[in-house]
């Protein structure tokens, strides 16, 4: 089946949900993971730290490399986690966009991933 | 029996017109790809255009059509399966799915649904709405490109880019082609009804080509509109759609000519509509009424039918219709609705009242805008204004029969 990537984005400047409600969230997303495993739909879930500890690496093929601080693109939303499902279609990932979208109260962007793996 | 060549590319530009829609829709669920169905199809009205003048029109036209695409495709598919994993992929596809392969004519027989599918494709929430009503003209509509982007206003080249992306988004995000569930269908369907209206709209009166219609294109949004209702008989919005484009059409014989030129509702002659199909559409609308869910096609649907019971201009209950707008802003609030309103204000209250609420509108190069503020400016005797009216909505009309009818006014104003 194809998969999809879901990712959520947070908004830097957008006041965060008070601190009581937490909690609340934390469970309203773990129940939605829970509920893709149930359905065999989960492949593969992360959530990222802070995007002021991200680092961006150019490898030169020579062995060389260059750092920066601090993640590639430079913009008030960052990536906080990411999803991957495995779903018949778009209308099935978008369903699931929309509940964890609900649960974590970010909007969540659904990406096709290009190609399935390869039939074993 | 050879066919000429004219006879046989008339016969083919109104199959393109008429069936084309048909055509991909059920391509589309044979092939499994919005692209690889156009494709064919295209080819399919090329090799016709070849094929016919010498071996004479097939019995069935429109299933020679489909079968020629559905062959073509899979002798494409089958070159391109050597080095092309997508085009092996979709060939055995295509070769173990039993009912997808017909073996005659008759089992390429179109499933009513497929158009209902295709337009809910089209619709896909995901795609941008301006995406959506491009790719319901093209695919359903048989319009091309060029025409498309005429009637958007944006040079051929990005409405090409616009739709490429679209298709690929379908085929990328693998969306697909079903008609949704009954738990979805209260999301999906809005986008679909405001398509559908567009299109009968369009087919009603075009906004580009040489005539005032567009029938194929009226008579598919008819089509969908009925197919939508048997399948959701208590959604108000799609009986509302329906009770709408019955009473349109209804009327339709009085409002263009035999010749094709257009009619002033002025001037109709009332005892042409279609009494029957006038009838069911006002069943529509008493029964949206018992429905008790008011919307913003329901409205309009209302609206036609104060028109449909009237027996003349001036027996027109226009304090209802105005009312029914003032009903239609809490729902839609937009400078088109209240252009509507302020014409219909003007047969109220009189043209000077009509005139100074359309003076409010930011709709500058709307070419209805500027043809109804020319009509109330003749009534109120300014004949230069009228006229000089007239010239800036002929400047943004591209459909022929509306420029040889608003001419003509701009004569009959101007002597």
């Amino acid at each position: 089946m194809p998969q999809y990537l879901l990712s959520v984005f947070q908004d830097d400047e957008a006041p965060l949900p008070p601190p009581e409600d937490i909690p609340g969230i934390i469970e309203a997303v773990g129940a939605v993971q829970a509920e893709m495993k149930d359905a065999g739909v989960w492949v593969f879930m992360a959530t990222l730290t802070d995007a002021g500890s991200a680092t961006v690496v150019r490898g030169a093929a020579d062995g060389g490399v260059s750092m920066t601080d601090g993640p590639f693109i430079e913009a008030r939303e960052h990536l906080g986690g990411f999803t991957v499902i495995d779903v018949p279609d778009l209308d099935t990932a978008l369903e699931w966009a929309r509940k964890g979208s609900a649960a974590c109260t970010w909007p969540v962007e659904v990406r096709p991933v290009a190609d399935g793996p390869p039939e074993p | 029996m050879g066919a000429s060549e004219v006879d046989v590319g008339r016969l083919l530009a109104r199959l393109h017109r008429d069936e084309g829609g048909r055509c991909v829709a059920t391509l589309v669920r044979v092939l499994g790809d919005v692209d690889a169905a156009e494709d064919a199809v295209a080819d399919a009205f090329e090799r016709a255009a070849r094929r016919w003048p010498e071996d004479g029109v097939p019995p069935n036209p429109g299933g020679w059509l489909t079968t020629t695409a559905r062959n073509i495709a899979i002798s494409t598919w089958r070159r391109a399966s050597t080095h092309d994993a997508r085009a092996a992929e979709a060939l055995r596809r295509l070769e173990s799915d039993r009912d997808a392969v017909p073996i005659d004519l008759g089992d390429l027989e179109v499933v009513p649904d497929d158009q209902l599918r295709l337009v809910f494709l089209c619709c896909h929430p995901a795609l941008h709405p301006d995406a959506q009503v491009a790719l319901t003209l093209r695919l359903l509509g048989g319009f091309t490109t060029e025409q498309i982007a005429a009637a958007f206003l944006v040079p051929t080249t990005t409405m090409a880019q616009r739709l490429v992306r679209a298709k690929r988004k379908i085929r990328d995000g693998r969306i697909a082609y079903r008609i949704p569930s009954p738990e979805e269908l209260p999301r999906r369907l809005p986008p679909v009804l405001a398509v559908v209206l567009l299109l009968h709209t369009e087919g009603s009166q075009a906004s580009i080509g040489p005539t005032a219609e567009i029938r194929s294109l009226a008579t598919v949004a008819l089509h969908l509109a009925e197919v939508l209702t048997t399948l959701l008989p208590d959604e108000p919005e799609a009986l509302g759609l329906r009770g709408l484009l019955r009473l349109h059409e209804s009327r339709r014989p009085a409002r263009v000519t035999a010749e094709g030129d257009l009619v002033r509702l002025a001037d109709q002659d009332r005892s042409t509509w279609d009494a029957a199909l006038l009838r069911a559409g006002l069943t529509d609308v008493r029964r949206c009424l018992e429905l008790g869910r008011p919307g913003p096609i329901q409205i309009q649907a209302a609206i036609q039918a104060v028109h449909a019971t009237s027996s003349s201009l001036a027996t027109t209950d226009w304090a209802q219709i105005v009312a029914l707008y003032d009903q239609l802003l809490t729902f839609r609030d937009d400078d088109l609705v209240r252009m509507n309103r302020a014409i219909a204000v003007a047969e109220l209250d009189g043209p000077g009242a009509g005139l100074a609420l359309l003076d409010d509108l930011e709709l500058d190069g709307h070419r209805h805008l500027h043809s109804a503020r020319a009509e109330l400016l003749d009534r109120l005797g300014r004949r230069d204004e009228a006229t000089a009216e007239f010239d800036r909505a002929l400047a943004h009309t591209t459909n022929e029969a509306e420029r040889a009818h608003l001419l003509c006014r701009r004569h009959a104003v101007g002597t």
